[in-house]
């Protein structure tokens, strides 16, 4: 049996401690930060203790924007990292489902090659792309629109091979049953395919919200009008104005809580669907 | 690549159902990845009037300009720093939480929410501990006698942004290590136990080797992570400064072809980190392979 070992125990406990203290400083500090009124920051008072301004911070950050840098309300963003989030989730779900299901059960010419086309995206981040990404997007027309920012990132090599690895361990026997009962490819997707695969789209789709709401590099690149900002970019722009002379610290660092609580707030109330995304989709 | 035994007769069926994904990828992947390789053989003026072709100049004016060989020289630094920090306290919690047994699931809830949190948030919430002026860390290491400012000093720049990057991925780490942790049966080490072996004795010879595939998944994972998923935090924070002291690789593409306009270098640029993430997906596969094999 291996030994108790409680000075091993008490040991492990309190790294734990330290750990969880160390990821949640950053986060308190913050959101001590989001409840203190601008002058607070000033005079250097801002401590570890929540002050009176929470209400008002929010309010401001929300609805008004801050009129002295000209930064718009962050209401409007949250709503824009939403539209897209969904939008990049369900987009890169749709297609790579069918894409599987095209490469899973059907013979045709070119299906090698296809898999292979879609392998590739792998290798091309929209960092080593950067400049011709751009000019495409803005020689179709589609700066400054949701389609814009959702679109070109739905492509998903990851995804077609989660559904490809779940399809192949689905039994040939159900096909058979379906097709001696008349049903054909569609229907077999739709009444048995996906109620399948079921939980496997739900663990991606925590994956990919997170995904799509955390984009910084492509809003970044693809929209100039404030009214398509997404709050994850567009809290750069805040935190620029923060560094000038009139520094808005406190509605920083309330935009930056605002920020992070929708796709925290996701990984922790599904925690169990979030940790079978991560894993399955590095398999 | 095998399909299914029982198959669809189908006809266009499949080219229909693929038709999307190939769409999006050949319009906004391949044919941009195209432009940037053709781009990089090509000198063009200022107002792109012009182009000529230039063979791999771009690519040797590249590797001779100090400044984009200091770059790679930071993001190395900067990579191995963050890969190594993450990794390490990732595997430390992890062998904690192995240790407190049934109670790690709490720890699990309270240890991998920061995954959620986007890179460019992540960096200001430490841009903002370590602000000079209102930052409770900058205040506190003031009263020990050392003076911040990531503003002027770029070594604490650089600090900072590897701080925030590791901060960040630590839960992701610590959820792979546990995971491998599990995995390994309980008889192997309680055998080991039962011959005299202590605890350092046994994570060293039987924990370690075993945890050796996932260890090498993740430092790939974490250095793809360290070069490419990084861009919000320098450019929400220090952008790039001071001087040039935070200007890493994928930072630097973005200077040089949206604020430079060097349309030449920042093509070459991007076929440079082309060639890295293709030599990291081509490990990370053989890695895959190898535990298929096992």
């Amino acid at each position: 049996m291996v030994e108790s070992g409680r000075k091993l125990t008490f040991a492990a406990h309190a790294a734990l401690i330290l750990g969880v203290a160390a990821m949640v400083l950053p986060v308190w500090l913050a959101f001590v930060a989001s409840t203190h009124p601008g002058t607070d920051f000033l005079t250097g008072r801002i401590g570890f203790l929540p002050g009176p301004g929470l209400i008002a911070n929010y309010k401001e950050a929300l609805f008004t924007g801050s009129s002295v840098s000209g930064f718009p309300p962050v209401g409007p963003m949250l709503w824009n990292s939403f539209v897209m989030a969904m939008a990049i989730a369900i987009g890169k779900i749709a297609i790579s489902l069918l894409s599987a299901f095209a490469i899973c059960y059907f013979r045709f010419p070119f299906r090698v090659t296809a898999f292979w086309l879609i392998f590739i995206t792998l290798m091309l981040p929209v960092e080593v792309r950067i400049l011709p990404t751009f000019e495409v997007v803005a020689n179709l027309g589609m700066l400054n629109s949701y389609s814009g920012l959702a679109i070109p990132l739905i492509a998903s090599a990851t995804a077609t091979f989660l559904f490809r690895q779940v399809f192949m361990t689905i039994p040939d026997e159900l096909t058979e049953a379906a097709r001696i009962d008349g049903a054909g490819p569609l229907r077999f997707f739709w009444s048995i395919l996906m109620p399948l695969s079921r939980t496997n789209i739900a663990a991606l789709f925590v994956i990919l919200f997170i995904y799509g709401w955390n984009q910084y590099l492509w809003p970044l690149l693809v929209t100039t009008d404030q009214s398509y900002y997404t709050i994850v970019m567009g809290i750069q722009r805040l935190a620029a104005a923060a560094a000038e002379a009139d520094p808005v610290w406190h509605l920083v660092m309330t935009t930056t809580i605002l920020a992070m609580l929708p796709p925290v707030a996701v990984v922790i109330a599904m925690q169990r669907l979030f940790v079978k995304g991560l894993v399955e989709t590095e398999k | 690549m095998q399909a299914k035994r029982v198959t669809f007769g189908g006809g266009i069926v499949p080219y229909l159902l693929l038709a999307p994904q190939l769409a999006i990828t050949i319009i906004f992947f391949l044919w941009p990845a195209g432009q940037a390789l053709y781009t990089s053989l090509f000198a063009e003026d200022a107002f792109g009037l012009s182009r000529q072709f230039v063979g791999l100049a771009n690519f040797v004016a590249l590797f001779e300009d100090p400044s984009y060989r200091a770059s790679f020289a930071i993001t190395v630094v900067f990579s191995a720093s963050v890969a190594g920090i993450s990794l390490g306290l990732g595997l430390l919690f992890a062998l904690a939480a192995d240790k407190v047994g049934r109670k790690a699931m709490v720890y699990q809830t309270l240890l991998i929410w920061p995954y959620a949190v986007a890179p460019a948030v992540a960096a200001i919430l430490w841009w903002f501990m370590f602000d000079p002026s209102v930052g409770v860390v900058a205040r506190g290491l003031r009263a020990i006698g050392i003076y911040w400012n990531h503003h002027l000093n770029g070594t604490d720049a650089l600090i900072m942004v590897i701080l925030a990057a590791s901060w960040k991925q630590v839960s992701y780490n610590f959820l792979f290590f546990l995971a491998g942790l599990q995995a390994i049966p309980r008889t192997l080490v309680e055998a080991a136990a039962l011959d005299g072996a202590g605890p350092w004795l046994r994570f060293r010879k039987i924990v370690w080797p075993l945890l050796a595939p996932t260890t090498f998944f993740l430092l790939v994972v974490n250095i793809v992570y360290a070069f490419f998923d990084t861009f919000g935090i320098i450019h929400a924070t220090t952008g790039g400064g001071p001087g040039q002291s935070t200007t890493i690789l994928v930072y630097k593409v973005f200077k040089d072809g949206f604020e430079s306009l060097n349309l030449g270098a920042s093509a070459a640029q991007s076929v440079v980190l082309l060639v890295i993430v293709i030599g990291l997906t081509a490990l990370q596969f053989r890695h895959i392979e190898r535990k298929v094999h096992y």
